[in-house]
């Protein structure tokens, strides 16, 4: 696989997210979904679209997991999505795309594909 | 690699065509075929059995069997809107009809059937329907609406869910059928009579032994003659006389055809061309056409074994039996239902009262179930069913099979265990008991990762109830213990969680899951866990946003688009024309899409997350309530105008519905509560549709419970007569805490009642002779959460940390652009779904 270049989006502070739930982030024209589990300090980040009835939703689903698989279901109908791939987890076909997260200082990061139409404009958010 | 590949041509991408691609995918490891998949119509391969479920609203894209992406990652090319008009059978090529030639090694014809038009004077006109694909659907019913009655020609299996369709679409349905009796094929007189009964009771009418003549009209169909003189004036004809098998192709390229349709093909489904193969509805075998899916898909399987050179045993035919789904009338028939097998004897069972009739025929040497019909109780068809399909010996009465055991000397089960191993649990898939005994003791222990795994249940689905009773008896044999736990994450019930909270006093949902779940909880418990907290201790539930369902979590119901809708309480549907004018001046406001709903208030629909609180604020300011239309708590008590002006009323209706309402507003519990208070007898609050209805009498009032309207609308029962109010308010309150505390999740009362053992008397045991001891705990109970509601809105508003959450980002300010909005007859209404 070819390696992807990304660069770091500094997102929001911590303390702005509500705990053990999810909260959207607006970066351009994408919305991306961030959730957080506050016993293990995990953190996630996807698409807030969700595929099935390409409804800008995902942030707004129930957190959870389904075994070791962190996974977030769509409020509209109950599809569920792997929070570390993606993957559908209901077995249908549609899956989304998750991005990795960091956290520096008492902000959140979130790792986007670097795309040369928008570096310009990423540097000046960042 | 690729050389050697052999290419697979297959026209027709309907239900059997893809269930081709699907096995040959499946079942080809080594990557030796290459496949191409032609289809005539404009979408890829949909479920055509469920086809009427495209009228109760389901979207195109849910009908199809797979997206068009399933073909891409499998490198199957599908080229839809192409039909294949010519087979040149020296060259091996097929002919599209724009001219492209397409090379096959193997052409596998599944071009299905099409609806058969009998030539009467007349079908041409407009108006006239056939009930077979998609686009024949969408026709229809965009002509309908401009409609008030449809005929459907045809009193077959077909015909009857096409009236059911007609009957939903508003229209007032008739059903016009050549033979003395409906579903001629499969019913006996009396299955037929009690039938036709019963579809005359939902409202279609049933013209048997005509025979149209002629389709009068001038341009546009008027209605239908018939042979005797009478006509029948109708706006629209629905023609469901049978099928006509694609045969076109083969006939033109010089393969047999049946006489009466179909492709000949021999016990390997091979024409007498050894490179053609054909499956489904087309194929005419020993000179039988097959007009349902589970022959189709077992042709299918047939020849993916053969091309992948597995062993074969020849195609023998196919039960048609046929379970009848849709219609709501329940209706079986399988085998000889009729009889007809000589020396059978029949066995009968008519209940005229409960409108059952059964039907079963013994082999001549009592030994065999040949057949049987079951009208209006099909509980026992998957039993009998198998009876029949696996030859199994019948039992030393005969009798029980239909009447069940009636004392005596212990019948041995019927259950799943008497059931051989080779038993077919699902047709359409071919899945038989051993198969998916295996897949458990494999470790497939729950219905979802059995039906993934073997992939039983997942056609026509009528197998599931017997999936399941399989699955918890082979659970019970490997020791494990059957019990309906909530999900992976808690292995209690509902009730037992309840009883846990309230015994440890737990408060949080992370309290709960540390100490009796594990994982991180999920879309199912996490809900349960916050209705079962506010049932106990009544916090306000934006203390625990992080485990509601979105709809809870914004206290607003989530529509298309992401928007949120608002519904304000109008207790007992009284409103001062000052709160009407408040209403209409916050909708004009803010834009919102305004409708009167079924219980008795008004949607305002269209707010964007952060308009949730502005609004509310107003709302709460001019005097309003959260209407909890978000939370699985009582909705509404509706009320007729009862004794204050109705010359009718006997009772003052109204004051005691909001009494109620009030008294109940933002109780949570397992499912939506909804109430009702009529002032007489005529019950124009429709109370006997409701959670809890109460009716007036001369001395007091009635008291229903566990009505339901909605999917599966069952009446209220009468539960207890001639209450004062205030009998009247200790039974509901004892009722509905022991609904809170023993139903299973998102269960409402009508079913709870349903699965409850003792029914209704136990109800009625329990809150009227409290023979549980229960009735003052119960109240207590009740009292407490009365005396504790608060609005969670005015909570919300006052706050302004809780009001920062509901924003759409939380890096900007920004609205979310991405909702987007159209008019409509003067209101805005989301863009469409996609
Ligand atoms: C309303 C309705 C309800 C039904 N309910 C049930 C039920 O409850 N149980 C049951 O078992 N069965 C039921 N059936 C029957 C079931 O749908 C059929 O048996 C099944 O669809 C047959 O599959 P098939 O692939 O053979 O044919 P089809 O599904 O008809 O598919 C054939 C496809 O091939 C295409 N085609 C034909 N010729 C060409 C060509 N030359 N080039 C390209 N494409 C071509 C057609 O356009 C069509 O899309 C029902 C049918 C209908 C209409």
């Amino acid at each position: 696989m070819e390696r992807e270049t990304i660069f770091w989006f500094k997102a929001a502070p911590i303390h702005a997210f509500p705990i053990d739930s999810g909260a959207c982030i607006k970066y351009l024209d994408q919305q991306i979904a961030v959730f957080n589990f506050s016993q293990s300090g995990e953190w996630y980040a996807c698409q807030n679209l969700c595929p099935h009835r390409m409804q800008m939703v995902l942030a707004r689903g129930l957190l959870g997991s389904c075994g070791e698989e962190p996974k977030v279901a769509c409020p509209f109908h109950k599809k569920t999505f792997s929070l570390k791939d993606g993957k559908n987890l209901n077995g249908d076909d549609c899956h989304i795309t998750t991005y990795p997260t960091k956290i520096e200082g008492e902000y959140l990061y979130i790792g986007l594909p670097f795309e040369t139409s928008q570096s310009e404009k990423a540097e000046n958010i960042t | 690699m690729g050389g050697n590949m052999k290419k697979i041509i297959v026209v027709g991408n309907g239900m059997v065509g893809f269930k081709f691609c699907e096995k040959l995918h499946q079942a080809d490891q080594e990557k030796n075929f290459e496949i191409q998949v032609f289809g005539e119509e404009q979408w890829p391969a949909y479920d055509r059995v469920h086809l009427s479920s495209f009228f109760e609203g389901k979207a195109k894209d849910e009908l199809l069997l797979a997206p068009r992406e399933w073909y891409e990652n499998r490198s199957i090319e599908l080229l839809t809107n192409t039909l294949i008009v010519q087979i040149n059978r020296n060259l091996q090529v097929v002919i599209d009809h724009l001219g492209n030639k397409h090379q096959y090694d193997y052409l596998v014809l599944a071009t299905g059937s099409s609806a058969f038009v009998p030539a009467i004077t007349g079908v041409e006109k407009k108006g006239v329907f056939v009930y077979r694909t998609l686009e024949d659907l969408e026709a229809l019913k965009s002509y309908a609406s401009h409609c008030k009655s449809a005929a459907i020609l045809g009193g077959g299996l077909l015909g009857l869910e096409a009236a059911k369709a007609a009957l939903d679409l508003g229209l007032q349905t008739h059903v016009v059928e050549f033979a003395p009796r409906l579903m001629a094929r499969q019913l006996d007189d009396q299955g037929a009579l009690l039938l036709k009964t019963k579809m005359e009771e939902l409202g279609i009418q049933i013209h048997l032994q005509k025979t149209t003549s002629e389709i009068l009209g001038n341009g546009k169909l008027k209605g239908l003659q018939f042979t005797d003189g009478s006509f029948l004036e109708v706006d629209m004809l629905i023609i469901s006389a049978g099928i006509k098998p694609r045969d076109e192709l083969a006939r033109k390229t010089g393969l047999a055809v049946a006489p009466r349709g179909g492709i000949v093909v021999d016990d390997h489904l091979k024409t007498s061309d050894p490179n053609i193969y054909v499956i489904g509805e087309a194929a005419s075998h020993r000179g039988l056409i097959y007009g349902l899916v589970a022959p189709g898909y077992e042709m299918a399987t047939q020849v993916v074994n053969q091309l992948i050179g597995k062993e074969v045993k020849p195609f023998e035919g196919f039960d048609m039996s046929t379970k009848l789904k849709l219609i709501e009338v329940e209706v079986g028939s399988f085998g000889d239902a009729l009889g007809e097998t000589p020396g059978s004897k029949p066995i009968l069972y008519k209940n005229k009262t409960k409108g059952i009739y059964k039907r079963v025929n013994i082999s001549a040497d009592g030994k065999r179930l040949l057949g049987g019909i079951l009208v209006g109780d099909t509980s026992q068809y998957g039993m009998l069913h198998q009876f029949f399909q696996n030859h199994m010996a019948l039992p030393p009465e005969p009798e029980d099979l239909i009447l069940g055991n009636r004392g005596g000397k212990s019948a041995q089960g019927f259950g799943i265990d008497a059931l051989p191993d080779s038993a077919q649990v699902c047709a359409c898939e071919n899945i038989t008991k051993l198969h998916l005994c295996q897949a458990v003791q494999e470790g497939n222990q729950n219905i979802s990762s059995l039906k993934e795994c073997t992939k039983a249940g997942t056609g026509c689905g009528g197998c599931l109830p017997m999936v399941n009773d399989l699955l918890n008896s082979e659970l019970k044999k490997l020791g494990k213990a059957v019990k309906t736990t909530l999900c992976e994450h808690f292995s209690y019930t509902r009730q037992e969680l309840l009883d846990l909270i309230k015994i440890k006093e737990i408060k949080t949902f992370r309290a709960l899951i540390n100490e009796f779940g594990s994982g991180q909880g999920c879309e199912i418990c996490k809900p349960v866990v916050a209705s079962l907290l506010a049932s106990t201790w009544n916090e306000p539930i934006v203390k625990h946003q992080h485990i509601q369902d979105t709809n809870d979590r914004y206290l607003a119901n989530i529509q298309k688009g992401g928007s949120y809708s608002v519904v304000p309480r109008i207790a007992g549907g009284e409103i001062t024309p000052e709160k009407l004018i408040v209403i209409g001046q916050v909708a004009a406001k803010y834009q919102l899409y305004t409708k009167i709903t079924g219980g008795q208030r008004i949607d305002l629909f269209g707010a964007r997350v952060d308009q949730l609180p502005d609004i509310w604020e107003e709302l709460i300011a001019a005097g309003f309530e959260s209407g909890h239309a978000y939370g699985k708590s009582l909705r509404t008590v509706k009320s007729c105008v009862g004794s204050t002006w109705c010359r009718f009323g006997v009772q003052d209706s109204v004051s005691f519905a909001i009494e109620i309402e009030n008294r109940y507003k933002g109780l949570r519990a397992p499912h939506k509560i909804k109430g009702a208070v009529s002032g007489c007898i005529r019950e124009c609050a429709e109370a006997q549709s409701k959670d809890f209805g109460i009716i007036a009498t001369e001395k007091g009032w009635n008291l229903y419970v566990c009505g339901n309207g909605g999917s599966k609308p069952q009446h209220a029962l009468l539960f207890a007569t001639d209450l004062d109010s205030k009998t009247c308010i200790q039974y509901i309150d004892r009722f509905l805490m022991y609904y809170i505390k023993t139903a299973d999740p998102l269960t409402r009362t009508a079913t709870w009642l349903n699965k409850l053992e003792g029914g209704i008397d136990h109800l009625r045991e329990v809150v009227i002779d409290d023979s549980l001891g229960l009735g003052e705990e119960l109240e207590r109970e009740m009292e407490f959460l009365v005396n504790t509601y608060s609005c969670e809105w005015k909570e919300v508003v006052e706050n302004p940390q809780l009001r920062a959450r509901f924003k759409p980002f939380i890096n900007t300010e920004e609205p979310d652009s991405s909702l987007q909005f159209e008019p409509l007859r003067g209101q805005k209404i989301p863009s469409n779904w996609v």
